[in-house]
């Protein structure tokens, strides 16, 4: 029996050892689960947010250089005004004139039991839509939260969030757009149109002619790599 | 009876002075140590039953162990639990096993 003693002493032992080991492995993944996600998260945000300054540093640079060329004596006159214009259709440079600011919220209602709160808050959809309205009504330029809108932004879903401009769009939103005042105006106060669809859910959405907006200028960059001019 | 549970205490401080392991092992080791507490009953079982073999005892002890962490291997090539057939089988021994311990303590 003493030999057997030793036996089982030996495999406690082991059994000891890898309790003791699995305990601290399992405690270690509830402690440091979440902080090592977040730290992961963190570097790849640094990341990003980095490339992103650079490509802003990169796009401020290629500005400069196209100003100049602009400016250079040997360009003239004509040819400055028209890259000067053509900037302003491009939505490179802020403009400003008479326009309206359309104010947009999600339902300030609170949500009942069992209810979809998808119901109450703002989509993509519903930006797409007031845009597409404004631009029908003869909008020029128009800003989404300081987001120029582009020929070639997009309005879209991403998650819990909207992306303009690949920026991240959260409410309240305030779309100011340049153009007719009244023609605007009334495209989205139209009855059965997008304001009654919005309020019917309860969203917030209010319309007001401005006798000015100023409407910034895109900051992102812009890649035309697969467009050429056709001959 | 000391000398067991000495071995216990000097496994734990190993246990707890050994360097940690990495995470993705966390599931074998789980089903070892249920295989190794199932020996551990079944030879206090059998020391009561004084039918107790060291080396039954000794192989059954680390066959148990392998085989647990082997199928939790397969288990996650394959994609199927096959660890839970480990903890199935080795919990119901444990239990059956620490019942006869206890009835056996009783008649004493």
């Amino acid at each position: 029996m003493k030999r057997g003693q030793i036996y089982i002493a030996v495999v406690l032992m082991f059994l000891g050892m890898m309790l003791a080991v699995q305990f601290r492995t399992t405690s270690r993944m509830e402690d440091n689960f979440p902080i090592s996600r977040a730290q992961e998260l963190t570097v790849r945000l640094k990341d990003v947010q980095e490339e992103r300054d650079a490509l802003l540093g990169q796009v401020k640079d290629l500005r400069t250089k196209l100003d100049k060329a602009g400016k250079s004596g040997n360009a003239g006159e004509a040819v400055r005004d028209e890259l000067q214009k053509a900037r302003m259709e491009a939505g490179l440079t802020a403009v400003q004139g008479a326009g309206v600011e359309v104010t947009l919220n999600d339902s300030p209602r609170e949500l009942q039991q069992g209810e979809d709160p998808n119901l109450y808050i703002l989509h993509e959809e519903d930006l797409l839509k007031v845009v597409n309205e404004l631009r029908a009504g003869g909008a020029e330029a128009i800003s989404i939260n300081e987001q120029r809108l582009l020929a070639t932004s997009e309005i879209r879903c991403a998650g819990n969030t909207i992306l303009v401009n690949t920026q991240k769009i959260v409410p309240p939103i305030n779309i100011l757009a340049t153009g007719n005042p009244d023609t605007m105006k009334s495209g989205l106060e139209i009855k059965g149109g997008i304001f009654e669809q919005l309020k019917f859910w309860g969203l917030i959405a209010e319309v007001e002619k401005r006798d000015k907006v100023i409407i910034p200028a895109y900051s992102g960059p812009l890649a035309f790599t697969h467009t050429k001019p056709a001959e | 009876m000391w000398l067991p549970l000495l071995g216990l205490i000097i496994g734990i401080i190993i246990g707890i002075q050994a360097p940690s392991l990495p995470q993705a092992y966390a599931q074998y080791m789980s089903v070892a140590v249920l295989a190794a507490m199932d020996s551990v009953f079944g030879g206090i079982r059998a020391g009561m039953e004084k039918k107790f073999d060291d080396t039954i005892f000794i192989t059954g002890f680390f066959s148990n162990v392998l085989l647990a962490a082997g199928l939790a291997y397969i288990g996650e090539r394959v994609g199927v639990a096959l660890y839970t057939a480990a903890i199935f089988a080795f919990g119901v021994r444990i239990f059956q096993n620490l019942a006869i311990i206890r009835r056996h303590l009783l008649k004493k």
